[in-house]
């Protein structure tokens, strides 16, 4: 696989690079900058800007023997051509010379700048992109300084054109490189953006309805190497200098894609410290320098006025704001008094939204009070990722030929789009992409199999692929037809397997059962312990994969049974009640509530004690991503109000309680955790901090190269390997799924959308127009049957509640399956059959 | 020490010389000094003839001021609500003038030549709140035939926020 190294001459510095390696990249590799702006690293070159021209040397040759020439000092002729070349699309050459600073390179340069500024409007004062802008950089530097053409001969256009609700058009400051439309089309395969007409007239349009349909749209704006593409988030939000920055891990799903939070004191905010923009930070291994809409837009939820600032306390059935004094006491208080009582004990509850030290000290606190903690999710398999999970090293970036991804029970392009990106990108390296799923999704375009189960039939398929590798005779009931045979041997023989298992259609046993049929098809053909080899748990929360290293775990059969017994009840970075009206029941009763939040939920309403907690842009800690990797954010504003972090008010609490939990700094709970939690032993805040330089070079004086994205210097964050050794074949214990018997009516099966109307992502109102609205999603056939027809409103009843909303026909909803999108004000924890009837 | 009584009334007259002459200091307040043209006062926010503010909040005076005394926070305009031209507008425009140093750079750095240091030198405050001058303080008065901003505007009619610039000579 290795290639072979081209040596040539750059402005008198000798390079050797690997074959085919283009020209600018290996000028940029020993930092001589070769300005370009339609090139991009991540993009398949074009040559349209003409401004990466240089002067390329070739060594002569005798036409009739095709003998290199030499001087009469024994030196090899350089023939330079008449012309300049385009050193953004010229492939390097065995002992070229390339001149990048000569005078004739130097004025073509100028020259280029002169005509590409032709029509430029220059009004960078109210440009957002002025300041970090390549146009003003290289103009600077490479510019005439004065141009030939007329003033009265520029062109006016618009400068206000929505492409879609977040991305704006300013078509005068175009300079038509493609970098936009070619990222559409070549990196995130949604080619939704085009060039229409000619010359000084042509206009990026977009071609799909709503406009700019993409879940990754905002990354256009940071490759654009001139304003002409905005956010509508950022729009004459702030000049880029006025700007402070904090390194920041996304919230939002279990990828952790590294983040850039750009800040600023503002009078809006009355002198408060706000987000004003969330920039990709590039980390090659997990995210490159992209992320998705959702991470960059919706992330107005954490500087909302809907915030809890002051803890709370009920008196006399009400909650009033109290002092944190006052509130520990009556927690403490409360806490010994419930658990004094004869009736069962103290249960913890807690989310993946909460840091690794958040949830290990959670873990100590309710442990050390003889509680139990509860882990609030819905998909299991959290000990197996943490012992077959991928091995260190992993990079989904280095996937490629001969290596097998099985995605079953996900839809990667709703739930972690990077990751569906990933796979997208692997897939064109020439990595086998498997795509098991009860309903066609976005990745199916990729796969090399799809493999098309009825829903409830996850597991059965999945073990069907067991038994087509080991031939398992407990196993046969599942044996399945030739396409399993196929998968399963391509199985066999990768080099390299991972397997991504979610949670659509499937409820938590059945992802217990779908997680270890996964797991022991891993450990049977010997994809475990290695890197680039495991098991991958799609989770519903950014650190759910921590929250199960940190020992804590769901409960199969729900959280029902165990808050029937419990006297108190502590909740942390969680609403089970939100999702499970049932338990506000329970949670009424003579229980003992105490809940820390960010905001006033459904389950905190019914609390004896709220706590306001600091969300991830006000504090520090570490989330663990879905491929084990531990990484570190830090804060970005002052905190609101009275918040305190999560960890810090249960500290706070236990030592009120006489349990001794001293922490000076979320640094030294991480270093408590290295001493407890096996996996993470060799983790300090100090090695989250290490960062490595990477290809290709982004921001700052690279701008021009790599696009706006921040280059990472905070770190790149631990990948902490599985428990399980190579070649050490552990076995799991596989759960037969239980046949379920057939109802009459539609399954209602929950499924993920990005945009969905969660509590982190409504409070930002410049996504909403690109929210999902309420609606149930039914097959045609179905809903002929039905008497619907699309757009109608249904009803149907579920747990002794009637629901009417309207119904979108579908035709890749498969018969008798009903899909709810989950988040939007109906909760649909597990799939559950229902009658659906059409509303007059 | 022996005095020279001459002496005495050569000092005496120019005393009594003096009280004949009228008086070379100003009754300021009541009369005021004229400045030199190019004095540095208090800023001003300038409008164009017909209303519109010509500071299109690119905060270039904030970016270029030493002292860190001005504080620019911009929005978009519409043609409803239209401030200045083109498509920017100063939301927020405040200076801190105990901060300010008069160098008059926030002057040079505006491309639209909106802020201006007049000649106003009568700045006086009893509080560090009545120090920052805000936006409404520091617009002049709307001209005559001029309409107050924000304004409505048939659409398309102020689409450049940098004034038309000449051919250079």
């Amino acid at each position: 696989m290795t290639k072979s190294l081209v040596t040539l001459t750059i402005d008198g510095i000798e390079v050797s690079v690997p074959e085919g390696t283009l020209i600018v990249d290996a000028a940029k590799k020993v930092g001589i900058d070769i300005p370009v702006f339609c090139y991009h690293p991540k993009l398949h070159p074009v040559g349209m800007c003409r401004m990466c021209l240089v002067e390329i040397g070739r060594p002569a040759r005798d036409r009739s023997t095709g003998e290199p020439i030499f001087d009469e000092d024994g030196q090899q002729v350089i023939h330079f051509g008449p012309n300049l070349e385009t050193s953004c699309t010229t492939p390097v050459g065995e002992g070229w010379v390339i001149r990048v600073n000569s005078e004739k390179a130097r004025e073509g340069r100028k020259q280029i700048v002169e005509y590409l500024l032709t029509s430029h409007p220059l009004d960078c004062p109210i440009c957002d992109k002025g300041g970090e802008c390549p146009l003003q950089n290289l103009t600077m530097e490479h510019g005439p300084g004065t141009s030939r053409f007329l003033f009265d001969e520029k062109i006016d256009l618009d400068k206000h054109v929505p492409l879609g609700e977040l991305i704006f058009l300013d078509r005068e400051r175009c300079i038509q490189c493609a970098r936009c439309v070619r990222f559409q089309e070549e990196v995130v395969d949604d080619p939704v953006l085009g060039f229409t007409n000619r010359g000084r007239r042509l206009e990026i349009i977009t071609s799909s309805d709503p406009g700019f349909d993409s879940y990754f749209s905002g990354n256009t704006t940071d490759i654009c190497p001139v304003g002409a593409l905005t956010t509508a988030d950022f729009r004459f939000g702030a000049r880029p200098w006025e700007l402070n920055r904090a390194a920041s891990i996304c919230p939002h799903c279990p990828v952790g894609c590294n983040l850039t939070l750009n800040t600023r004191r503002e009078a809006r905010a009355e002198g408060r410290d706000v987000i004003k923009r969330v920039m990709p930070r590039q980390n090659e291994h997990v995210n490159e320098i992209w992320i998705c809409d959702k991470g960059r837009f919706a992330h107005h939820f954490a500087s909302s006025i809907e915030r809890l600032t002051k803890p709370m306390v009920r008196v006399n059935g009400d909650l009033v704001q109290v002092g944190w004094d006052e509130a520990l006491v009556r927690a403490t208080e409360g806490l010994k008094d419930a658990l004094g009582r004869s009736k069962g004990g103290l249960v913890g509850i807690a989310g993946g939204r909460a840091s690794n030290e958040d949830l290990y000290v959670f873990r100590r606190f309710i442990e050390g009070l003889d509680g139990h903690t509860v882990l609030d999710d819905n998909l299991a398999g959290g000990d197996l990722t943490r012992e077959m999970g991928v091995g260190r090293g992993t990079d989904l970036g280095q996937i490629g030929p001969g290596d097998v991804i099985l995605v079953i029970a996900s839809d990667l392009h709703e739930e972690a789009p990077i990751w569906w990106l990933r796979l997208k990108q692997a897939v064109e390296r020439g990595a086998e992409l498997i795509v098991a799923n009860a309903r066609a999704t976005r990745l199916d375009r990729y796969a090399a199999h799809i493999i098309r189960y009825p829903y409830r039939r996850a597991v059965q398929t999945a073990l069907g692929l067991l038994h087509a590798v080991t031939k398992r005779a407990d196993l046969s009931p599942f044996v399945g037809d030739k396409s399993l045979q196929k998968v399963a041997k391509l199985f066999m023989k990768a080099e390299n397997a991972i397997i991504f298992y979610g949670r659509e259609g499937l409820d938590y046993k059945a992802s217990e059962a779908l997680a270890q049929a996964c797991a022991s098809l891993l450990t049977s053909t010997d994809h475990v312990g290695r890197a680039n080899n495991g098991l991958i748990a799609v989770w519903p929360r950014v650190n759910t994969q921590g929250a199960w290293d940190m020992g804590l775990q769901p409960i199969p059969s729900g959280l029902g049974e165990i808050l029937e017994q419990a006297s108190a009840v502590y909740v942390m970075a969680s609403d089970p009640v939100a999702d499970d009206a049932s338990l506000e029941t329970l949670l009424r009763e003579d229980t003992f509530l105490v809940v820390q939040e960010l905001f006033m939920t459904p389950t905190a309403e019914l609390a004896d004690v709220v706590f306001p907690a600091r969300s991830f842009i006000e504090r520090e800690g570490t989330y663990t991503s879905g491929e084990h990797r531990v990484q570190r954010f830090y804060p970005a504003v002052l905190p609101l109000g009275g918040t305190k972090s999560d960890w810090r008010i249960v500290t706070s609490l236990a030592n009120a309680m006489g349990i001794e939990l001293n922490f000076p700094s979320a640094a030294a709970v991480m270093l408590a955790i290295a001493e407890s939690v096996p996996n993470y032993s060799d983790l300090t805040y100090q090695a989250l901090t290490i960062a490595e330089s990477q290809w290709p070079h982004v921001g700052g004086e690279s701008l021009y190269f790599g696009g706006n994205a921040f280059k990472n210097s905070q770190g790149l964050g631990v990948q902490v390997g599985p428990a399980a050794e190579p070649g050490e074949p552990s076995e799991v214990a596989l759960t037969m799924p239980v046949e379920e018997s057939e109802e009459d009516g539609l399954l209602l099966v929950p499924i993920t959308r990005l945009y969905d109307r969660g509590t982190t992502v409504l409070p930002s109102k410049v996504l909403h127009p690109r929210l999902e609205r309420l609606h149930i999603e039914l097959n045609p056939k179905d809903a002929s049957h039905l008497g619907v027809i699309d757009g109608a409103q249904v009803e149907f009843r579920m747990n002794g509640k009637r629901f009417q909303l309207p119904a979108r026909l579908v035709a890749t909803v498969p018969e008798g399956i009903a899909l709810m999108p989950r988040s939007l004000g109906v909760s649909v924890v597990n799939p559950i059959p229902v009658q659906i009837s059409s509303v007059e | 020490m022996r005095k020279n009584p001459l002496e005495l009334l050569r000092g005496l007259w120019t005393t009594f010389r003096s009280m004949l002459e009228s008086p070379v200091t100003y009754q300021y307040p009541e009369i005021k000094r004229p400045v030199r043209e190019r004095f540095r006062g208090r800023h001003e926010l300038k409008r164009y003839e017909n209303g519109l503010e010509k500071c299109i909040g690119c905060a270039l005076c904030a970016a270029a001021c030493p002292a860190d005394a001005i504080f620019v926070e911009a929005a978009e305009n519409t043609d409803e609500e239209r401030y200045s031209p083109g498509e920017r507008y100063a939301s927020t425009y405040e200076i801190n003038l105990l901060r300010c140093i008069f160098c008059g750079f926030c002057e040079d750095s505006c491309p639209t030549e909106a802020i201006v240091l007049e000649q106003n030198y009568e700045v006086s405050f009893t509080s560090r709140r009545q120090a920052i001058y805000t936006k409404d303080l520091l617009l002049v008065p709307v001209p005559t035939n001029g309409r107050q901003t924000p304004m409505k505007v048939p659409p398309g009619s102020f689409e450049r926020a940098v004034p038309e610039m000449e051919d250079a000579k």
